[in-house]
C-alpha cells in the first residue's frame, strides 16, 4: 500500500463537466486519483481519462527545456518556407531531436531568458514594420482563466490588435452566436446536475457517454430512477440510445428541418405556451410563417426520421412539465450551425421550456475551460465578459483598467481562428503566438492548414509536448499541465473551480502565467510602453482578482470563496451565491427573438463518385488533437483510428470488419481500419478526430458559417475503397475492445 | 410530510425522519457502528454483517445499514452479543482473506481484540493477480465481497453492467461474464470499482507497479514503445 505524501484537491483537465479531483501524489508522481463523494458536480464519480489519464505529465518526450531554432540564436533570418520535421501520414509523434536538412532549422536548447528575449524580439520587429494586423494569438481552452487573461491582455495592450481566438471557434461558436441572437448570453442556462428533475429531454448532436461521460451517467440516472423521458436526435446510434424513449436518426446536417417540424407539430396542435410567447419573445407571427413549409412529412423526406417519431418528439417535449435540451457538436459544426442552433433555441421559446429549474438550454461545452477561455475575452470581437470591441464605453473601461492611454486599444474586430491562418501571407498575419492548442490537427482540410502554417513569419508555441503544430514553431516555450500550476477552470455550467498545483514543474517547465508576465515584461520597454499595464503579479488569485473587478458577471467571486466548493456564475457581489439557473424573470436582451429560418443544405452532398458521408467526433478514451492522451497509457486502451461504417454499406462495398480501407474526400485522404457496426447509420462513416497517422481532418470541408465563422466538421462526401494492411501508418496498433 | 421517529439507541433518545435506517439514526447522536460493505454512495445490501445491532423484541442481530428506524425501537450498538458477533465476523475474514490493503478493517480487528489465527485450518481464497488492461489490477485475494464494485458498475452509477458475482459459497467471485479480459468486455475503464474498493483488490495500475518496486521514471516510459498485436 503507497502512502502518499499527500492529496491534492484540484479540477480534472479534460472535458467540460468539471470533476473533481483528489490527486495522490508520492515523489512527485501522481499514482491515484480518486473523488469526494459529496462533489456537487460529479458525486465521487469519474471516467477512464479523469481517473487515469495522467502519464502525460511524466512522458519521456514531454519538453521542459526552452528551445529555438538555431537560426534565431545566430541572428539570421529564415530562407524560404518553415519545413517541419514532422508527416501527417508519418509516426504520430515527432522527435525533437530529428536532424532537418537545413540545419538552420535545428532546434536548440537554451534558457527562458534567451528564448524569451528572441520571442519579445521577433514579435517587436514583426509589430513595428507590419503593424498590429499582423499580430495573431491563439489562447487555450485547456489552460486557466488567468492564463487566458493575461495572453489576450498582452495581446490588446501590446500590440493593439483583437486577432485573438481559441478552439471555440471550432466547437460551440454556432450555438453562442445563435444563443448571443436569441437571447443575449451563450452558456448553458441550467445546471448539469438538474437533469433529474426534467421530465423529458433532448440530446442532439452530442455523444455524451464518450464526451460528457459524468453528464451522461445523470442523464441515465434520470431515465433509469426518476422516470425522466430521454429523446436522442442523433445519425450514430449512440450509448444514450439504449435509455431513449426515441431516437431520431437524422441523416448529418437535417437538424433545422427536424426540428423546425417539431415546431410545426407544436403550433399545429396548439401546444405552445401564449403566454411565455407574448411575455418573453418577440418576431414570433414572421417565424410562423416560415415554419409552414417544415411538415413533418418535408422533414421525414430531407432527414429520414419517421415523420410520425417527429410528431411524438414534439408532443412528448412540449407536454412536459419540465422538458431540457442538451447540445454538442452535431448542431455547431456544421456551415449553418447557427441556424442549427436557433432551430432548437425556438422550441424552447415555444413551450417556455426556459428560465426554470429543469429545463432549459444547455450546449455542452466541450474543453475543461472553453466556458472560461470565452469569458475571459479570448476571442476577436468581446474583451473580457463579453464586452463588445467595437463599443467605445467598454474599450474605456479596459483602457482605464490595464493602464492604456485613451483610444489605444483597437476598436477593430480582430480575425477568428479559422481565419487567422487565411490570412497567413504576406501583408496579412505575419507572426502567430499559440498556448496549448493544435490546429494541424483541429483546424478543417489540414493540407490547406499546413500550407498556411508554413507562410507564417514567426511562430511560437507554448506547450508540452512537439506536436503537430509545435513542428512548425520558431520558438518553443514549455509549459506546465494543470498539476503543476494554480488557477481557476469554468465548466460547463458555469462553475469556477480551483485548480492547485500538485507537484513542482519538471524541468524547467513554468507556468503559463508566469512564461506570460516574463514575456509581457520584455515587450513593454521594446515598445516604449514600460509599465502601462502591470505584470508583477504574486499569484493568480491577483490575475483573477483585477478581472473580476472589471467583469461584473464575477464581481462576487474570490479564491477564498471557491476554495472547497466552486460558484456558478454571475455572482453580482461578495454574498450572492450564485446562479444555478438562468433567465427567471428575462432574457439579457429582453426578449428572446425568434428568427425565421430556412433549410440550408450541407455543403456536400454524397453522390456517385463519393458516396458516404463522413462526420468526425471523438472517442472516450482520447482527448482532440492527441497530445495529452496520445502521451499516455489511453493510447494503450484506444490504439488506432478506426472509420465505422454500416453492415449494410460495407456488405455493398465488399468491405469486412478490421479490413483496411482508404477513405478519400475532395481534399485529402487516409487509411485505416474499418470497423463493421450498427452504431453508424447507412450512407454515414464516422472517424474519430484523435489520429495523426489517419487525421479525420485531412478530408473534413472548411466551409464557414457565415455567422458564427465555424467549420462543417460533421459532414463532407467521401469514398472508401479497401487499402492493404501495409499502407498503415502502424500495423501493430490494434483496437481490441469489447464494447467498440 | 410524516411526523418524525424517535427511538432509543444505547439509552439515547434520537429523533429522525421516517424511513431512515438505524444507522443513520445512530450517525446523527454520534453513536458510531463499525461498518466494512456500507458506503453512502452505494445502494446498502447488509452482506458483511458488521453493522448489526440488538434491537429489543428481535430474536436474530440486525443489520444496522438496511433496517428502517421504527417508533419506540430499542437498540444497544454494543452489547455482549454484537461485540462477539463482529469479533467473529473480523476473524472470519481474516482467515481466508488478505488484508494487508484494508487499514481501516486491520484497525477493527485490533480495536476489538480479535483473534486472527482463530480459524487455523481455514481454506484461504488466494488468486492471482488479474492485470489484463491498461488502467487497473484485480485482486481478487483482497475482495471481501461487499458488492460495491457491482454495484457502481451498474445502477449506482455507471450503468454498465460489466462485472457481476460469478459461482457460488466459498467459489463466489466478482467476475466478468465469461471471465472474459476487461478489455473485451463492456467496461469503459471508468474506475467507479475502484474508487469504491475497501480492501485494495482494485488498485490503480500506476499505485500496482510503484509497489512492485518500479520508479515512476520506469513507469512513464511503459507507454512510449510500440504496441504489442494483440491478436493474430
Amino acid at each position: 500500500m503507497i502512502k502518499p505524501d499527500r492529496i491534492v484537491t484540484t479540477t480534472c483537465p479534460y472535458c467540460g463537466v468539471g470533476c473533481n479531483l483528489q490527486v495522490h501524489v508520492k515523489n512527485d508522481f501522481i499514482f491515484k486519483v480518486s473523488s469526494p463523494f459529496d462533489s456537487p458536480v460529479n458525486h465521487g464519480n469519474l471516467c477512464v481519462k479523469g481517473r487515469f489519464g495522467y502519464d502525460f505529465i511524466y512522458h519521456p518526450k514531454r519538453i521542459t527545456t526552452p528551445m529555438v531554432r538555431r537560426y534565431l540564436l545566430e541572428g539570421k533570418t529564415l530562407e524560404g518556407i518553415r519545413e517541419p520535421e514532422f508527416v501527417q501520414h508519418g509516426n504520430q509523434a515527432p522527435a525533437h531531436d530529428l536532424q532537418s536538412a537545413d540545419h538552420n532549422w535545428d532546434w536548440v536548447e537554451t534558457n527562458w531568458d534567451t528564448a524569451l528575449k528572441i520571442t519579445a524580439d521577433k514579435l517587436v520587429e514583426i509589430y513595428k514594420r507590419d503593424g498590429s494586423d499582423a499580430m495573431s494569438v491563439y489562447c487555450c481552452a485547456k489552460a486557466t482563466n488567468e492564463d487566458n487573461y493575461l495572453l489576450q491582455k498582452i495581446f490588446r495592450t501590446q500590440f493593439r490588435t483583437n486577432n485573438i481566438d481559441h478552439c471555440t471557434r471550432l466547437c460551440h461558436a454556432g450555438s453562442v452566436v445563435a444563443l448571443q441572437q436569441a437571447v443575449g448570453s451563450s452558456a448553458m442556462s441550467n445546471t448539469a446536475a438538474q437533469v433529474i428533475t426534467n421530465d423529458v429531454f433532448i440530446v442532439t448532436g452530442s455523444n455524451t457517454s464518450e464526451n460528457h461521460p459524468i453528464i451522461a451517467l445523470q442523464m441515465k440516472e434520470a431515465v433509469e430512477k426518476y422516470g425522466a423521458k430521454m429523446i436522442v436526435a442523433d445519425p450514430r446510434r449512440i450509448d444514450l440510445v439504449d435509455f431513449a424513449e426515441l431516437w431520431l436518426p437524422l441523416k448529418p446536417g437535417t437538424n433545422v428541418p427536424v426540428f423546425s417540424a417539431m415546431a410545426h407539430v407544436i403550433v399545429e396542435e396548439n401546444l405552445v405556451n401564449h403566454d411565455f410567447i407574448n411575455n418573453r419573445t418577440e418576431g414570433y407571427t414572421e417565424f410562423l410563417e416560415s415554419l409552414e413549409k417544415f411538415t413533418p412529412e418535408y422533414a421525414e423526406e430531407v432527414s429520414g426520421v419517421p415523420a410520425e417519431d417527429i410528431r411524438n418528439a414534439a408532443r412528448l417535449y412540449a407536454n412536459a412539465k419540465n422538458a431540457a435540451i442538451y447540445w454538442g457538436m452535431g448542431i455547431s459544426q456544421l456551415s449553418h450551425g447557427t441556424a442549427s442552433a436557433l432551430s432548437l433555441i425556438h422550441l424552447a421559446f415555444l413551450t417556455g421550456q426556459i428560465g426554470r429549474d429543469g429545463t432549459g438550454l444547455n450546449p455542452l461545452r466541450g474543453q475543461n475551460n472553453v466556458q472560461g477561455a470565452s469569458d475571459m475575452g479570448a476571442m476577436p470581437f468581446h474583451y473580457p465578459g463579453y464586452m463588445r470591441v467595437d463599443n467605445n464605453d467598454n474599450a474605456a473601461k479596459w483602457e482605464k483598467a490595464w493602464n492604456v492611454e485613451p483610444g489605444g486599444l483597437s476598436r477593430k474586430l480582430g480575425l477568428t481562428q479559422t481565419e487567422i491562418l487565411g490570412h497567413a501571407h504576406m501583408g496579412g498575419v505575419r507572426a502567430l503566438y499559440i498556448m496549448g492548442e493544435n490546429p494541424m490537427m483541429s483546424d478543417p482540410n489540414l493540407n490547406v492548414t499546413r500550407h498556411h502554417m508554413e507562410q507564417l513569419e514567426f511562430l511560437a508555441v507554448q506547450d508540452l509536448f512537439i506536436n503537430e503544430t509545435s513542428a512548425f514553431a520558431d520558438v518553443f516555450l514549455p509549459a506546465t499541465p494543470f498539476a503543476e500550476k494554480e488557477g481557476t477552470f469554468t465548466n460547463t455550467d458555469r462553475r469556477v473551480q480551483r485548480v492547485r498545483a500538485a507537484q513542482p514543474p519538471r524541468g524547467q517547465a513554468r507556468p503559463d502565467w508566469e512564461i506570460l508576465c516574463d514575456l509581457a515584461k520584455r515587450l513593454e520597454p521594446r515598445l516604449g510602453r514600460a509599465n502601462s499595464a502591470k505584470w508583477d503579479y504574486h499569484s493568480p488569485a491577483e490575475v483573477f482578482a483585477e478581472m473580476a473587478n472589471v467583469v461584473p458577471d464575477f464581481a462576487g467571486v474570490t479564491y477564498e470563496r471557491i476554495d472547497k466548493v466552486g460558484l456558478q456564475y454571475p455572482v453580482w457581489d461578495k454574498d450572492h451565491p450564485g446562479t444555478p439557473t438562468l433567465f427567471i424573470d428575462t432574457f439579457p436582451r429582453g426578449r428572446g427573438k425568434f428568427t425565421p429560418l430556412d433549410f440550408i443544405h450541407v455543403m456536400e452532398e454524397a453522390d456517385d463518385e463519393f458516396p458516404f458521408i463522413l462526420t468526425t467526433g471523438r472517442v472516450l478514451e482520447h482527448w482532440h488533437g492527441g497530445t495529452m492522451t496520445r502521451h499516455s497509457a489511453l493510447d494503450e486502451a484506444y490504439p488506432e483510428a478506426r472509420i465505422e461504417m454500416h453492415p449494410a454499406d460495407a456488405e455493398m462495398h465488399g468491405i469486412i470488419d478490421g479490413m483496411t480501407v482508404r477513405v478519400t474526400s475532395r481534399r485529402g485522404e487516409v487509411i485505416l481500419r474499418v470497423t463493421v457496426t450498427e452504431k453508424t447509420t447507412v450512407g454515414v462513416v464516422f472517424i474519430p478526430m484523435h489520429f495523426a497517422e489517419a487525421a479525420a481532418n485531412l478530408l473534413t470541408n472548411d466551409a464557414l458559417d457565415p455567422q458564427a465563422l465555424i467549420p462543417e466538421f460533421k459532414a463532407c462526401a467521401v469514398q472508401v475503397f479497401p487499402a492493404r494492411e501495409n499502407q498503415l501508418a502502424n500495423p501493430d496498433a490494434v483496437l481490441n475492445r469489447g464494447r467498440y | 410530510m410524516a411526523d418524525n421517529l424517535t427511538l432509543t439507541i444505547d439509552g439515547q433518545q434520537v429523533e429522525i425522519d421516517p424511513g431512515s435506517t438505524i444507522l443513520e439514526a445512530a450517525q446523527k447522536v454520534g453513536i458510531d457502528i463499525p461498518t466494512i460493505c456500507y458506503h453512502e454512495a452505494t445502494t446498502s445490501n447488509a452482506l458483511c454483517r458488521m453493522c448489526v445491532v440488538e434491537v429489543e423484541g428481535q430474536r436474530l442481530l440486525q443489520p444496522a445499514c438496511i433496517v428502517k428506524a421504527a417508533n419506540d425501537m430499542k437498540v444497544k450498538t454494543n452489547s455482549e452479543r454484537v461485540i462477539r458477533s463482529r469479533r467473529t465476523i473480523l476473524e472470519m475474514l481474516a482467515s481466508t482473506m488478505d488484508l494487508s490493503d484494508a487499514p481501516e478493517i486491520l484497525t477493527m480487528i485490533e480495536e476489538s481484540r480479535a483473534d486472527v489465527n482463530r480459524f487455523p485450518q481455514a481454506e484461504r481464497r488466494e488468486t492471482e493477480v488479474k492485470d489484463d488492461n491498461p488502467m487497473y489490477v484485480r485482486d481478487y485475494s483482497k475482495c471481501l465481497l461487499c458488492w460495491r464494485c457491482v454495484q457502481v458498475c451498474a445502477d449506482d452509477a455507471q450503468f454498465t453492467f460489466a462485472i457481476n458475482f460469478s459461482g457460488r459459497g466459498f467459489e463466489t467471485q466478482i467476475a466478468t461474464f465469461f471471465d472474459r479480459s476487461i478489455p473485451e468486455t463492456t467496461c469503459v475503464l471508468c474506475g467507479q470499482c475502484v474508487g469504491v474498493c475497501p480492501t485494495g483488490a482494485l488498485k490503480p495500475k500506476r499505485e500496482f507497479l510503484l509497489e512492485q518496486g518500479m520508479s515512476p521514471q520506469e513507469i512513464s516510459v511503459l507507454n512510449t514503445g510500440r504496441k504489442k498485436r494483440r491478436k493474430p
